[in-house]
């Protein structure tokens, strides 16, 4: 059988499938399921400084093939997910990645450097949200600010910092590249794509927040591209996400360049999507006759 | 377990309306974990999204539950196409369903339009100490008045037009039923206006409220934010609370009805 553990920046997860933050709460919602612990990782809801109450409802929109959300980082605040939350999550046998987020550089730095103390085996620094008025995906957009804001918070950070990046911009590659020189051990992308849904009737936007974040099956192929372009310019391991419903969907975007993914909004169609992809890239691995699930990584043969 | 997911079997479609459905779902794993009040996710196979669909009625013996739903969008109208005997995948049973008093108290049922089907397994628990307050736009959209008469409740009719039972709204027939005899509790799912209005009329006779909010959900569970709807802090704030989590059902003083 294939060994599915991969490595990514010394963390070990015993497969490549991981929970993606903002769908899987503090990871132990769907233990009614499954254990958390049959993942390779979970990725916690994003965590702020101080709490915050998020965007008004409607926050959720489907689309075709997909759906909108304006959650807007609704979180009880660090030290609450320190103490009530993390502690449970630490008992399964899990690697653990803390999602920050924030207003201000300074917000990042201090929540960044609560979580890490408090341990857990990564942190996925949010500069990608697209919900949020301050903050969120406006670090996350130029160059300077994604350098600047990967080491400001690179230095207080005690475990592998891994960057979460937006899809909204010109050139992915450039921003990874910015996150990289700031000392960043890995990158995950995408976060979701910036769209919005109309009530025809009403003329209304269906969500309260007007716009929201594009997930699901009609990203995949623009995560897969991003994540092949990302994975042509920087030397550091990639976590890809965006659509990822099914195993042949996680094949790809290993091909693509990604050491491991992440899945999301298909938990909320199937609780099981991570479980049958475990089992699929387990199978599809063993067909394949690969000894190691990361032979995957980057082995795509372009044109 | 408190929930799971089941692929149940339709076993029975009654088209109660153009537009409103009720499903006999054989899933005794859910039938038997169910609760007044709670829902389930059925999963729409085209589409991304589950639809969350309260609990009309639930048979531990047979181990069957109901859901009667209105076609409102693509994902409703894709199950009303289901035929008997075609599967269908529910997580359920989700949610904090309503808290029940010992049948021998007296219970007001209000329910408004596709908000009456969640009133069922109460009026089965409460029988002839419940009165079920219903309003419609029109005749034809009047459901479940024999279901409710089947358990001996006593029934108040209401339409918008007054082409069946009296003309007007629930809420005022509300203020007559709690005028004319004591009640201890009141229930109540429909429009969010209705509600406000039910709890406003309970509160002023001094009756507990309780009532069951609506909201576009992603997960079902309370890992995702996506349903939070607003409510009050015991310290007089506000906080946006998940409905698929923490409610569907909540005390109606809970409820922050500006947000």
């Amino acid at each position: 059988m294939a060994d599915m553990r991969v490595n990514i920046a010394g963390v070990e997860f015993k497969n490549p499938v991981i929970a993606a933050s903002g769908t899987f709460g503090y990871g132990l919602e769907y233990n009614e399921f499954y254990p958390a612990s049959r993942l390779g990782g979970v990725v916690c809801k994003a965590v702020t400084l101080e709490e915050r109450l998020g965007n008004p409802g409607p926050r959720i929109a489907e689309t075709p093939a997909g759906m909108l959300n304006s959650v807007g980082l609704q979180n009880p605040g660090v030290d609450i997910f320190i103490k009530r939350y993390l502690p449970l999550l630490r008992r399964q046998d899990v690697a653990v990645i803390a999602n920050v987020a924030g207003h201000s550089l300074d917000d990042y730095v201090a929540t960044t450097a609560k979580v890490s103390d408090a341990g857990v085996d990564m942190v996925e620094l949010n500069i990608s949200c697209p919900n949020v008025k301050e903050g969120g995906m406006s670090f996350g957009t130029s160059c300077e600010s994604v350098e600047a804001i990967t080491a400001a918070v690179r230095a207080v950070c005690k475990c592998p910092l891994m960057v979460k990046l937006t899809p909204n911009v010109t050139s992915i590659a450039e921003i990874a590249k910015a996150a990289e020189a700031g000392g960043a051990d890995a990158v995950s992308l995408i976060n979701t794509i910036t769209g919005m849904r109309i009530d025809i009737r009403t003329r209304r936007p269906i969500l309260k927040n007007n716009i929201g974040g594009l997930s699901g099956p009609a990203v995949l192929p623009v995560a897969v591209r991003m994540v092949r372009d990302v994975y042509k310019a920087v030397s550091i391991p990639i976590i890809g996400m965006g659509g990822i419903s099914t195993e042949e969907d996680a094949v790809e975007m290993m091909l693509a360049g990604a050491a491991a993914v992440q899945v999301g909004s298909a938990t909320f169609h199937d609780p099981y999507a991570s479980i049958k992809i475990i089992e699929g890239l387990q199978a599809f691995a063993d067909s394949q006759r690969l000894s190691s699930i990361t032979e995957l990584t980057g082995a795509v043969q372009e044109w | 377990m408190r929930y799971c997911q089941e692929t149940g079997t339709l076993a029975r479609v009654d088209q109660l309306t153009d537009t409103v459905y009720s499903f006999t779902i054989e899933a005794p794993q859910i039938a038997s974990l169910a609760q007044c009040g709670q829902f389930v996710h059925v999963l729409c196979e085209p589409f991304m999204l589950r639809r969350p669909l309260s609990i009309a009625g639930f048979d531990k013996e047979a181990g069957t539950v109901r859901i009667v739903f209105e076609v409102r969008g693509k994902g409703t109208a894709w199950m009303a196409a289901l035929k008997e005997g075609d599967a269908i995948t529910l997580n359920g049973p989700l949610g904090h369903g309503f808290p029940l008093l010992d049948p021998d108290k007296k219970a007001v049922l209000v329910g408004g339009g596709i908000g009456t089907p969640p009133m069922m397994p109460i009026a089965r628990h409460y029988g002839q100490n419940a009165t079920a307050i219903s309003g419609f736009k029109t005749a034809s959209a009047v459901i479940l008045q024999e279901d409710f008469e089947a358990f001996g409740v006593r029934t108040v009719l209401c339409t918008d037009d007054g082409t069946a039972g009296q003309k007007g709204f629930t809420t005022d027939a509300l203020e007559t039923v709690l005028t004319e005899g004591a009640a201890d509790v009141v229930y109540t799912c429909g429009p969010k206006v209705m509600m406000k209005r039910v709890a406003a009329v309970a509160k002023a006779h001094g009756v507990p409220c309780y009532i069951s909010m609506e909201e576009r959900m992603g997960c079902g569970v309370g890992a995702c934010f996506g349903c939070a709807c607003k409510t009050k802090t015991k310290d007089g704030g506000t906080t946006m609370t998940r409905v698929c989590l923490n409610g569907p059902v909540f005390d109606a003083n809970e409820i922050d009805w500006e947000g």
